[in-house]
């Protein structure tokens, strides 16, 4: 190939990536835009300092604190019972078995196959354990789904962190006479940021999506004191207050939209933070 | 051999995946002394370096038959505890690969796991170590810092001093100083042949001239056999092998 087809080819590619980047970057813009010319008039400190009243469909008094406060105990609960579960599963995976295993392989295939799932089967699924356990729509239904929700995407996330320390680490610490316990523990010193970002993505899931708590965490316009009562999330809440009629109540769905992007900028800035303090001694 | 193995080997044979990569290994690696192990690249020189601390059992498919004795012990035994077996081993990979922590808790590190407690005690066994590998003067102002900080060589020796805080008997090497620039390869060299009046040492180099300034004993592996195994000066200026010959006069490799 001569030099100048060459150049116009490099030339070509970056106009692809620059419009590309244009593209994302815009609709990011609109998204984010859209929310904040619609949702802040109604951003009152009411909105997010007290219950509704007059019921969500017609409401347009009070705030959905309630919403807020179920969302976060959801999304907040299902991460934590979600990192006790995955941890463990991907230290196994990736520590105990040996390197490719069939074990190990078979396993990840599974978990590729459940990261895959769409929200509203494991909704389903947890409705369905949920009737045999005999639990009404609660925040404990909700965050069981959640949960089972969120695990796949945790495992995942671990996995490819875990792949990105090589053996020789583990190997280090083995060779020290350390336990495949105590190896672990290395590893996981080393994957730190990598376990914030894991919990980013999963938190972010879990407390953006509808259709697993939509069966199985219920609604109510209280906020939710004891495990065993329904919990209102913000998803749900923004599709009650988008279907009703009135423009006011438009318009707090969208405020609310904007709270709950507000609440995962935080997030997302607060574990950027802590996992850039943490890399200090990492190879 | 007049000194009394420490590392004995017998009629060893390890598969992976099906392919047989050592095959009928019988070696007796004399104590207190520096061993290398050469012979072109694939035949099996680190897999044979694995099977003695057992970090082959980390490989998927492995199967290993006959026996290891290290000081008299069987280590591939049902019951051989494997943490206790690699406790007497420090092992020194080609890169270093320090923890996740400060040069201080690199060192401690071993003793911790093993039961040591008291700070005065860690703290002068991470001054011994660290003396030992002439890493001290450098390192004594900076011992809470990160150990990624160092340079690659001064890695390189902290892994060493890490490795010794176990009080292991023998020392394994894995090309330890391929990827360090001429000085720290002298420095780890150095430090090897000070080593050898305490521990036993197993170095696996594809430096002709490396093998011959250190090492006392030569192991030539070819895909995957023993052809020579004798003194440094005989192996390499008058073997009694062909393959062995060609290999040395390099044309193989
Ligand atoms: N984990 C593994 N899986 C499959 N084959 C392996 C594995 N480790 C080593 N081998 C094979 O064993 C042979 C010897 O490898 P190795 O001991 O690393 O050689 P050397 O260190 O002498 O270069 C090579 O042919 C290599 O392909
Ligand atoms: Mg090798």
């Amino acid at each position: 190939m001569g030099i100048k087809k060459r150049k116009t080819e490099e030339t070509i590619f970056k106009a692809l990536m620059v419009l590309a980047c244009i593209m994302v970057g815009s609709s990011l813009f609109l998204i984010v835009g859209t929310i904040v010319v619609k949702g802040l008039p109604y951003l009152t400190w009411d909105m997010v300092s007290k219950i509704p009243q007059g019921g969500f469909y017609i409401g347009e008094e009070g705030g959905v604190l309630n919403a807020i406060i179920g969302s976060l105990y959801l999304a907040g609960g299902a991460t934590v019972l979600g990192l006790c579960i995955s941890i463990p599963i991907s230290i196994y995976l990736n520590i105990y078995l040996k390197r490719g295993s069939f074990l190990s392989k078979s396993a990840k295939l599974a978990f590729d196959v459940l990261f895959g799932i769409p929200s509203i089967v494991y909704g389903a699924f947890a409705f369905s354990i949920m009737i045999w356990m005999g639990v009404r729509a609660s925040l404990l239904g909700g965050v069981i789904a959640v949960t089972l929700l969120i695990i796949p995407i945790l495992v995942r996330t671990l996995d490819e962190v875990i792949a990105t320390v090589p053996k020789e680490l583990k190997h280090a610490a083995l060779s020290l006479g350390a336990t495949r316990w105590e190896a672990a523990k290395v590893i996981l010193r080393q994957i730190r940021p990598g376990i914030y970002t894991a919990v980013l993505l999963a938190f972010g899931r879990g407390i953006g999506d509808v259709a697993s708590v939509l069966f199985t965490a219920g609604f109510s316009d209280n906020i939710p004191i004891y495990i065993d009562e329904p919990a209102a999330t913000l998803p749900l809440a923004i599709f009650f207050q988008l279907s009703s009629p009135i423009p006011e109540v438009q318009g707090r769905a969208y405020a609310s939209a904007l709270i709950l992007t507000i609440i995962i900028l935080v997030i997302v800035v607060v574990s950027h933070f802590i996992a850039a303090k943490q890399t200090k001694h990492n190879i | 051999m007049t000194q009394h193995p420490l590392i004995s080997v017998k009629n060893l044979n390890v598969h992976i995946d099906g392919h047989h990569i050592l095959k009928g290994v019988n070696i007796n690696i004399p104590d207190k002394s520096v061993t290398s192990i050469i012979g072109p690249s694939g035949c099996g020189k680190t897999t044979l370096l694995k099977t003695f601390n057992r970090l082959l059992d980390d490989t998927a498919n492995v199967k290993v038959s006959g026996s290891v004795l290290v000081s008299d012990e069987d280590i591939y035994a049902p019951d051989a505890e494997v943490t206790h077996i690699r406790k007497k081993m420090g092992l020194l990979s080609q890169r270093p690969y320090p923890l996740p922590m400060s040069i201080y808790d690199n060192v401690a590190y071993g003793p911790r796991i093993h039961g040591v407690r008291k700070k005065s005690e860690l703290d002068a066994i991470v001054e011994k170590q660290l003396k030992d590998t002439s890493l001290w003067s450098e390192v004594k102002d900076r011992l809470h810092g990160p150990a990624a900080k160092l340079s690659i060589g001064q890695q390189q020796r902290l892994c060493l001093a890490r490795g010794l805080a176990v009080e292991p008997e023998i020392i394994l090497g894995d090309e330890s100083t391929s990827a360090l620039d001429p000085i720290s390869t002298h420095k780890i060299e150095d430090l090897f042949v000070r080593l050898k009046e305490k521990y036993t040492i197993v170095l696996v180099t594809h430096i002709l001239r490396q093998a011959r300034r250190i090492s006392d004993y030569i192991i030539f592996v070819y895909m995957g056999e023993i052809i020579e195994f004798g003194p440094t000066e005989e192996v390499l200026l008058n073997p009694r092998e062909e393959l062995t010959k060609q290999y040395v006069k390099g044309f193989i490799s």
